[in-house]
């Protein structure tokens, strides 16, 4: 299966091990990975705030490149999916979607709608499936208990994401947890925010947003949780001793990568995913799932 | 059809009163909803059984509770569609409220919000001599946030208001943005000076969870980056909340940085928008810089330009351009 990949800028930044995982997954599962050459941020968000045409402009800009690719395209971020999504629906608007296609003109780039954009989540279960992977897995992660922790783009607006049509994505991480023979321990605050936007803005409730999330997962036994957003692993990984500290209790809750998970059950070590770049430590979890660290 | 009804329960008046969870085992029709269910509990079983209810079709917001984890109108959610695989709904008071008793939540701290924010027109003088009057295309774009029924469900899901109470909170926030957006009030300058503050439009995490959560297509998310928009257009100073120059800081950086690299770098992000010179901030971010470094995360100052990348430049300037034009 070929997809554009749009790795995203927090994995090309701030969280290199993702996309190393996610290499050296798509290599052992027959995913061929032609990352869209030229790529820009999709505004996370953010941008969309304080200049939506922009926003929805690069966006354009990266679906008329896939286009040009003639594939679909694997995003492994959930803000980048969900920020692409919305737009996707955005520019199903004719008229709009000419608006911006005149801007793009000049680089000989139109974006015709109708662009299929799925997170590598996603495709685990609809494209690859869960009985190919299990199929692949040479150990099971028996024993194991991981709390799955989505990120909110991937989760809402449930509507652009298209949950009507595939109900799956509601639950598809703990598929994915389950099918590789961990546990998935279910939390309250799987489908709540990281923090991670107002980081910068108000950092206490960002950080009291970090204790929450990681100490119930914590609380609940996890070995530790597992995100397909790497703007939920920066907070969560990057500032869960900061947090700890501000709620005054001891949280330790390595942060995995959706495809450090798999790479995992494949028979990938520790360095080859990357387990050893994060901040709070992996080294039990990886123990206990076999790996060499 | 049989259902398990799951409800949190509360009684204050209990000698030591905490929460606990009680199943009601009940016979019901596929066309009821969850507060038909409650109110067949309630009068047919446990008459104690406290709950909130009126109109009982989605008018009067008086029933928002959450339902299997998340808020809706009970009046407004369907049994049938709310049943687990083994015929389990689960029923608890609205969230971020104190609960006063089973699902009846306190609405006090809810309605000092919506004063906080001035819900009421605050057109120039002189008056005139019957109402105030302003052509149907400039409200038509109002009517959806005109729509809110101050039911709360949003405010239970808001996941600010979970870690801080002090938020003013998507439907405080929604309603503000209903007044700074009509034509007849005049007083948005003041208006945004004081949604800048401390638990304003900048405490918003932009999780989606009030647009998820509201039973009538307000959107509060979406009022709330409207305000932020109209704060930073409208040249109004940040405040004394510092949260709110950072907000602004954050947006022009971010908006500033992928404009011009096509590509987001994020240490770039946090030094722009706490500012280099900011010595306590910087210093706060020094252990995790340093974590980052020597776990070989800390993004590379030379990153290679993105290919293409003056294609995005002359984009961000095109686009930039039309806005300043539209603007003048």
């Amino acid at each position: 299966m070929r997809y554009a990949f749009f790795p995203g800028c927090v994995s090309r930044g701030g969280a290199p091990e993702l996309y190393q995982s996610t290499i050296a997954v798509a290599g052992r599962i027959g995913i061929e990975l032609e990352e869209i050459e030229g790529w820009s941020c999709t505004g996370a968000g953010a941008l969309q705030e304080s200049n939506p045409l922009l926003g929805d402009t690069l966006n354009a800009r990266n679906f008329a490149l896939a286009q040009r690719m003639g594939l679909s395209i694997m995003t492994i971020c959930s803000t980048c999916q969900g920020v692409m999504a919305q737009a996707r629906v955005r520019l199903e608007d004719e008229e709009y979607r000419a608006q911006i296609n005149e801007l793009l003109a000049e680089e000989d780039l139109e974006y015709t709608g109708g662009i299929q954009v799925k997170h590598m989540l996603w495709i685990m279960v609809e494209d690859i499936g869960l009985d190919h992977i299990k199929s692949l897995a040479v150990k099971s992660l028996d024993g194991v208990f991981l709390a799955p922790f989505y990120g909110c783009y991937i989760v809402r607006p449930s509507a652009a994401l298209e949950y009507d049509a595939y109900p799956q994505r509601k639950i598809a991480l703990e598929l994915v947890i389950e099918a590789l023979g961990a546990t998935a321990v279910d939390n309250d605050g799987k489908t709540r925010c990281c923090g991670f936007p107002i980081l910068t803005i108000n950092e206490r409730n960002s950080l009291a947003m970090v204790a929450k999330h990681t100490g119930e997962a914590q609380d609940l036994g996890a070995d530790a949780m597992v995100t397909p957003c790497p703007l939920c692993h920066l907070n969560l990984d990057g500032f869960q001793s900061k947090a700890a500290r501000q709620v005054g209790r001891q949280i330790n809750v390595p942060i995995l990568h959706l495809p450090q998970l798999i790479g995992a059950a494949l028979g990938l070590d520790g360095p080859a995913l990357g387990l050893n770049r994060h901040i709070v430590s992996s080294f039990d979890v990886a123990l206990k799932m076999g790996l060499r660290v | 059809m049989q259902a398990k009804v799951s409800v949190r329960r509360f009684n204050p008046d209990e000698e030591q009163p905490k929460p606990y969870d009680q199943q009601y085992d009940i016979e019901v029709e596929e066309h009821f909803t969850v507060l038909d269910a409650l109110i067949k509990v309630r009068e047919e079983v446990d008459g104690s059984l406290a709950l909130r209810c009126s109109c009982r079709a989605a008018i009067c917001g008086s029933c928002a509770m959450r339902v299997n984890g998340h808020a809706v109108l009970a009046c407004k959610a369907r049994v049938s569609q709310h049943l687990s695989d083994d015929g389990e709904v689960r029923v608890e008071p609205a969230g971020n409220q104190p609960v006063i008793k089973d699902l009846v939540v306190d609405l006090e701290p809810f309605w000092n919000k919506v004063r906080a924010v001035e819900p009421y027109l605050q057109p120039s003088l002189p008056e005139p001599e019957a109402e105030y009057l302003a052509p149907n295309e400039v409200m038509l774009h109002l009517v959806d946030v005109m729509g809110c029924i101050m039911c709360g469900a949003c405010v239970s899901d808001c996941t600010v208001l979970e870690v801080d109470p002090n938020f003013l909170g998507p439907a405080a926030l929604a309603k503000a943005y209903r007044f700074v957006a009509d034509t007849r009030d005049e007083e948005d300058s003041k208006r945004l000076g004081l949604y800048n503050g401390y638990g304003g439009i900048w405490d918003c995490t932009r999780c989606g969870e009030c647009v998820a959560a509201c039973p009538k297509g307000v959107a509060p998310m979406d009022r709330i980056m409207a305000l932020r928009e109209k704060a930073i257009e409208s040249g109004t100073p940040p405040g004394g909340y510092d949260g709110a120059a950072y907000g602004y800081r954050h947006a022009e950086a971010f908006e500033e940085i992928v404009s011009h690299k096509g590509r987001l770098e994020e240490t770039m992000l946090v030094v722009k928008t706490l500012g280099m010179f900011n010595l306590p901030k910087m210093l706060g971010m020094l252990p995790v810089g340093l974590n980052a470094m020597f776990h070989r995360k800390m993004p590379s100052p030379f990153a290679p330009t993105v290919p293409g990348v003056n294609q995005i430049r002359r984009l961000a300037a095109r686009i930039k351009m039309n806005k300043d034009g539209a603007a003048r």
